[in-house]
């Protein structure tokens, strides 16, 4: 699977980190050599996600389940209740739950990759470590956005409709800032944790709750004060509410808001994520 | 190639390697051997910059771990006990990658990976996703890739570890036949005595974080009036079986038995 120079080069313009971390470029190796080897992580991780069609169906179960059960199931209270379009309201924050999900599951992969995979091979190669976990984490964005898309298009199947064409292409960049940041989360878990065990605590305690408590599937206005300082705190909160504003035009907080909160925590995280994999030992 | 002088590695109060020094030569075949928890692969994670040394010196073809790790990594190659190839690409994208990651220029790239994989014989299976390899197969292609960038030394952590005698003896070979070429060190661990007496010019014998005995094979079973390698090693380290600690990775790694 090749994807054709121009788009490459456009991928590559898109995510360079050197507007972001100039510091990153050693001494001896051409730019060219940089980007190949960010690139071909990158590449790695779509690879992997399209040659497991079994795995690719098996995680849409959940979020297809919700949206179905909760959205037709919620929905004719919902309206009464005055709110509107149950699924109008819904898909977002299913798409959210979708990306959340895969971003951080890319991450933690690491964990496993770290004793037996590929990782372990990079973790001796000459290539700074911040380099792989850029490509890492872009590749794991990237699956999650995709995982996204096709879940956008089975709620559009469903009844969704996004308000306006526009609009959606800033979509696409909550849903990019969304991946992201629980990418770099995933993998700074993952240069925490030593093996699987702690993974359990992971999903129920940290994974549930955020995304429970961010507004996917109810609305944020009106909840009891604790509740609504718990949203305020929750990362995913900002970007169910920017993916909301753009689809569908309920917001919250404020899309500019969402905006910045999310690129300050997506870059805190993404520097957190770098170093604490960098001094990774195994 | 290798210089190691008064290494020493402390875990909290634990000292796993204790003030080892040891030479080897260039073109030499140098095993490491040791019970479990000797300290073995304490050692060859700090060679191989996975882990930092407490205090010591290091120096892997002229250049120290410490100051200049990448030129340490470029020199050397590595075959870990477990395997480190990705499941879920094809062998010929895992040789890519790995000539990518070292910076091998393409073209040279595309050759050398063709000749290493008919040299392991396994250019017929390029496309084949690795997770259809056998162990031995899985095996062959990690000594093939380990050799991409043509290193000088070559590392291998029980390079042969649950083999048949025939990959086992394929596997050597192709290891000797590169030796022999391009005069690559070559420093292995194995629990595999017969092995190791085969192969080896040089044993180096660790226990308790500490150098019990060097020397060639013969002198080893001079030194202890053994009759094989085994013995000597027996001799030297004792016959009670040593404790363990399970670690993370240990049981990691009897998850990933079970799923074979």
């Amino acid at each position: 699977m090749h994807l054709p120079c121009w788009a490459t080069k456009g991928v590559l313009l898109l995510w360079n980190p050197h507007y972001l971390f100039p510091a990153a470029r050693p001494q001896g190796i051409t730019n060219n050599q940089l980007m190949l080897i960010i690139y071909i992580l990158w590449l790695r991780q779509i690879k992997r996600y399209f040659r497991s069609k079994v795995r690719i169906i098996g995680s849409l179960g959940q979020p297809l389940l919700l949206l179905l059960a909760l959205g037709f199931g919620f929905g004719p209270i919902y309206q009464k209740a005055g709110g509107g379009n149950y699924i109008q309201f819904l898909a977002p924050g299913i798409i959210s739950m979708g990306i959340l999900f895969t971003a951080v599951f890319s991450g933690i992969e690491i964990i496993w990759d770290k004793q037996f995979g590929f990782l372990k091979e990079t973790l001796v190669a000459p290539v700074s470590r911040f380099k792989i976990m850029v490509g890492r984490t872009l590749g794991g964005g990237t699956v999650a956005v995709i995982q996204g898309l096709i879940i956008l298009v089975i709620s559009m199947i469903v009844g969704f409709k996004p308000a306006d064409f526009h609009l959606f292409l800033f979509g696409l960049v909550f849903m990019a800032l969304i991946a992201l940041l629980f990418a770099a989360l995933g993998t700074v878990i993952a240069s925490i944790l030593e093996d699987m065990q702690g993974f359990q605590l992971i999903m129920n305690f940290l994974l549930m709750p955020l995304f429970f408590l961010s507004g996917a599937l109810f609305p944020l206005q009106g909840l009891p004060k604790p509740l609504v300082i718990v949203a305020s705190l929750n990362p995913l909160a900002y970007g169910i509410d920017g993916l909301r504003g753009t689809l569908v035009d309920g917001v919250h907080f404020g899309l500019m808001h969402d905006f910045i909160v999310l690129s300050i925590i997506t870059s805190i995280l993404f520097a957190l994520g770098s170093y604490l994999f960098s001094k990774t030992q195994i | 190639m290798i210089e190691v002088k008064n290494l020493v590695k402390k875990f909290g109060k634990f000292t796993a390697v204790d003030h080892i020094s040891f030479s080897v030569k260039k073109g030499e075949f140098f095993a490491f051997l040791g019970p479990n928890g000797a300290g073995k692969t304490t050692t060859i994670k700090m060679l191989t910059t996975l882990l930092n040394p407490t205090s010591g010196e290091i120096r892997i073809n002229g250049h120290s771990p410490a100051d200049d790790k990448d030129e340490v990594r470029r020199s050397f190659g590595i075959v870990f006990q477990d395997p480190s190839l990705d499941d879920e690409l094809t062998a010929l994208e895992n040789m890519e990658f790995h000539g990518v990651l070292y910076g091998v220029p393409k073209n040279i790239r595309k050759e050398r990976i063709e000749q290493l994989l008919e040299f392991v014989e396994l250019w017929e299976r390029r496309n084949d996703l690795v997770k259809n390899f056998s162990g031995g197969m899985k095996r062959r292609l990690e000594v093939a890739r380990g050799l991409i960038h043509h290193p000088k030394i070559l590392f291998l952590d029980e390079p042969t570890l649950g083999l048949d005698p025939q990959t086992r003896d394929h596997i050597w070979s192709y290891i000797r036949n590169m030796n022999q070429e391009e005069q690559m060190t070559v420093f292995f661990t194995t629990h595999y005595m017969d092995e190791a007496e085969r192969i080896a010019q040089t044993v180096s014998i660790i226990d308790h974080g500490k150098i019990v005995a060097q020397g060639s094979p013969s002198e080893l079973k001079k030194l202890t009036n053994s009759l094989s390698l085994e013995d000597a090693f027996l001799a030297l380290t004792g016959k009670t079986i040593r404790e363990e600690e399970v670690s993370g990775a240990d049981r990691m790694r009897i998850i990933r038995r079970m799923h074979r």
